[in-house]
């Protein structure tokens, strides 16, 4: 064995895999596991721990692995993070706490998401939970939003003995988790389910089908149901749509559409009462990670599928693991390509899609070059379906009907990065709502951050 | 779960449900809708709230058992409950904002169509506990279909009643009666509020734009989640696009750009047909959704 090499995971076949949902990486078995964790070398000060956002102590739990005590090494990861089996799929590892591996230097990182994962996974088969507070400190917080950051934040504040509630406005909790991101990188049942349970299991109480704006306000949980405090972990949900003509034809859809039916209402099944449009040709527009999910779900339900985004294959934002795992499953990218019209029939479907071509100029305020039109060189794609995936924004239902909380010119809340703390007196605010939309573990990283702020305020209080 | 303490069913496929919803009862306004699932693996169905109690806690609905989501609602009985009943959704009717000794200056027809008429209740019904009387027509394609006629006498000023085959009251279309109203029995009107099918709305608003009534109207698309994430609802006003579910239900109808919105009504309607199908012949279903493959 070569130490300079990571253990390969075992992967479901990508001409297989097109035509099914079930999950893409099969990960470690208990043999694998041990050998990529003998690789580590326990650096003692470990670059791991400070590229992860909750700080995970990684060597302390691959030194468990590495004799075999996985259920102690469940017990370390649990100290830091209440959603173990979710993270070890979806962290963009390679940027953080992988990028920041020593071994990484000469040869592969430690597959740290890969041991995380089998780790959870193992605790989950063998019915462990993690541990709840002993003493009840006799205080309410309300958390809103089920997602990353909520779950994530109530954990740990239960942890500490705090009475939590949870407040989700769909029916099912999870956020993102489960009407974004797809069953084949994230099973429902076998891995969201089973960790809401251990966040419940904590104490946490969750209320779903509560709309915090509508059904009720902040400011009357605050006064009228005696919460101590607030936490706003409310996402980014809302669509980004481009503004071409065409774009209210019959077959176009906003990726967080499109995916909800498949995900959160099970529309890719074949007896779901959700309808899906289960079209042929299907143009994704955008680059990022739920560009990803779009189109490797379309693909899935039959369709030819094209990415359609307007930067080169360098300026995708999504992982390169997401864009790797695509195009293995035959996904078509059009790169320095901008959509500019969309054309429909003369019953309002999808016909087509008028694009045109760019090139890279300058650098842009991003850094990355700005993509520019070539001159006369529209052309057009055959479609019937355009699923559009050009970003979210953060719902103003929750800051427009709280009083004295600030929001900035995009809407995203206001808070401290630190502790989370808004211009609201008790309120905290931590992940996509905060930041607009960005990653699972950002936001997990945020809401443990607002944990420590809200257990500082009420201790004080 | 949201228990049912009242279930009947008004007329042919149209059933009334009393829902217990405690939270939706105490913030709700006229012009909001909620979100109903019956069971575990049922699609999110918009309704227009048609009433409600603060002291009861309970909240009502009027549903049309046409989809295969609906269809399966014809069972539920009192005691029974929905799984998922989350709102109240979109924004309240703009008159909830304006002074009752101002709305007391205006004349205001409401307008509804079948189905529509229920959600037209509780509009009117605010307005006259704010001492503000109003006239409504109720539109029904036969006498047999019409709905909260009496319900709706009891809190209107005057209700005309009118039936497209004229088996009951007066005969034609909703338009019909309110040209009626205003160029023949010498009515005027401030301001119409249109609620009932699109095509309904449609031609009331091409009548208002003509008499030069303004027009309220309250849509009623596709929609998933109910609260801006999806999109599915989104309608151009004024050349702009806007969510039903956030920015309205309710626009103003004069802006409303009806042929696209009917047109993105059908988007899931053969799938919605197959549902159904499968659904209503259950063990002896054999074929003709095109998908199981049965008649093949």
């Amino acid at each position: 064995m070569d130490v300079l090499q990571k253990i390969p995971v075992r992967e479901q076949d990508p001409k297989e895999r097109a035509h099914n949902f079930a999950e893409v990486c099969l990960g470690y078995n208990e043999e694998e596991a041990k050998n990529e964790a003998v690789r580590c070398i326990n650096c003692k000060n470990a670059q791991c721990i400070q590229g992860c956002p909750v700080a995970i102590n990684i060597p302390g739990f691959i030194e468990q692995v590495k004799e075999g005590n996985v259920e102690k090494a469940y017990e370390i990861i649990s100290e830091s993070s209440a959603l173990p089996a979710v993270c070890g799929r979806v962290c963009p590892q390679e940027s953080q706490c992988e990028g920041k591996c020593i071994r990484g230097i000469k040869g592969d990182p430690i597959s740290i998401g890969k041991l995380e994962r089998f780790v959870a996974d193992w605790a989950r088969e063998k019915g462990i939970k993690p541990q709840g507070a002993k003493e009840s400190k006799g205080k309410k917080v309300a958390v809103i939003g089920s997602g990353p950051a909520g779950l994530t934040c109530a954990g740990d504040l239960a942890r500490m003995g705090y009475d939590v509630t949870i407040f989700e406005a769909l029916h099912e909790a999870g956020g993102v988790l489960v009407y974004g991101i797809p069953e084949f990188r994230l099973p429902k049942d076998d891995v969201v389910k089973k960790e809401i349970e251990n966040v419940k299991s904590l104490g946490v109480k969750i209320e779903t089908d509560v709309v915090i704006g509508k059904s009720t306000t902040i400011d009357e949980l605050m006064e009228e149901e005696g919460f101590d405090a607030v936490f706003i972990g409310s996402g980014a949900g809302l669509p980004k749509f481009m503004g071409i003509p065409g774009e209210q034809a019959n077959g176009v859809f906003s990726a967080n559409e499109y995916l909800t039916r498949s995900n959160l209402m099970k529309a890719f099944k074949e007896d779901s009462n959700t309808p899906i449009m289960r079209a042929k040709k299907v143009a994704v527009v955008g680059g990022g990670n739920v560009a990803m999910d779009a189109a490797r779900t379309a693909l899935r339900l039959g369709a030819e599928v094209h990415i359609v985004y307007r930067r080169s294959e360098e300026e995708l934002p999504a992982r390169v693991e997401e864009v790797h795992h695509a195009k293995e499953e035959g996904i078509i990218f059009d790169l320095l390509t901008n959509p500019v019209e969309i054309l429909a029939d003369e019953n309002g479907w999808v016909k087509g899609i008028r694009c045109i071509k760019m090139e890279l100029g300058e650098p842009d305020a991003s850094g990355r070059r700005r993509p520019v039109e070539v001159p006369g060189s529209e052309f057009e794609i055959e479609v019937d379906c355009v699923i559009m995936s050009l970003g979210t924004s953060p719902n103003p239902l929750i800051s427009s009907t709280t009083e004295g909380l600030e929001v900035n010119k995009w809407q995203c809340i206001v808070a401290d990065e630190e502790k989370g703390k808004t211009t609201k007196e008790g309120v905290y605010a931590g992940g996509d709502a905060v930041t607009g939309a960005a990653t699972v573990i950002l936001a997990m990283g945020a809401g443990k951050a607002a944990a420590a702020g809200i257990h500082e305020y009420l201790s004080k209080k | 779960m949201y228990k049912i303490v009242n279930a009947k069913e008004l007329t042919a496929n149209i059933y009334l449900f009393e829902v217990e919803a405690k939270r939706v009862a105490k913030s709700c306004m006229p012009g909001q809708f909620v979100i109903v699932r019956m069971d575990e693996d049922s699609e999110r169905i918009p309704l227009t709230i048609s009433d409600y109690n603060r002291e009861t806690g309970t909240v009502t609905i009027v549903v049309q058992t046409i989809g295969a989501g609906t269809y399966q609602m014809k069972s539920l009985k009192a005691g029974d409950a929905f799984r998922d009943f989350v709102g109240p959704l979109g924004q309240p009717s703009e008159f909830v904002y304006e002074k009752p000794e101002d709305l007391k200056k205006e004349s205001i027809i409401f307008v509804a169509g079948g189905l529509g008429t229920a959600p037209v209740y509780p509009q009117v019904k605010w307005l006259h506990e704010n001492g503000v009387d109003v006239d409504v027509i109720i539109g029904a394609k036969t006498k047999d279909l019409l709905i909260y006629e009496e319900e709706m006498k009891a809190v209107a000023k005057n209700v005309y009643v009118t039936t497209d085959d004229g088996s009951y009251g007066r005969s034609g279309m909703v338009t019909k009666t309110l040209e009626d109203l205003v160029k023949e029995e010498g009515k005027t009107y401030d301001k119409c509020v249109a609620i009932g099918p699109m095509i309904m709305m449609k031609f009331v608003c091409l009548t208002t734009k003509n008499l030069n009534i303004p027009t309220i109207v309250s849509m009623n698309p596709i929609m998933v989640d109910g609260t801006g994430m999806c999109g599915a609802c989104r309608l151009t006003v004024g050349g702009e696009v806007k969510f039903a579910c956030v920015d309205g239900p309710e626009f103003d109808g004069h802006l409303v750009d009806f042929d696209q919105a009917m047109k993105r009504q059908q988007m899931y309607k053969t799938e919605e047909g197959r549902a159904l199908l499968k659904y209503q012949e259950g063990d002896t279903h054999h074929g003709g959704c095109g998908e199981c493959g049965g008649d093949k």
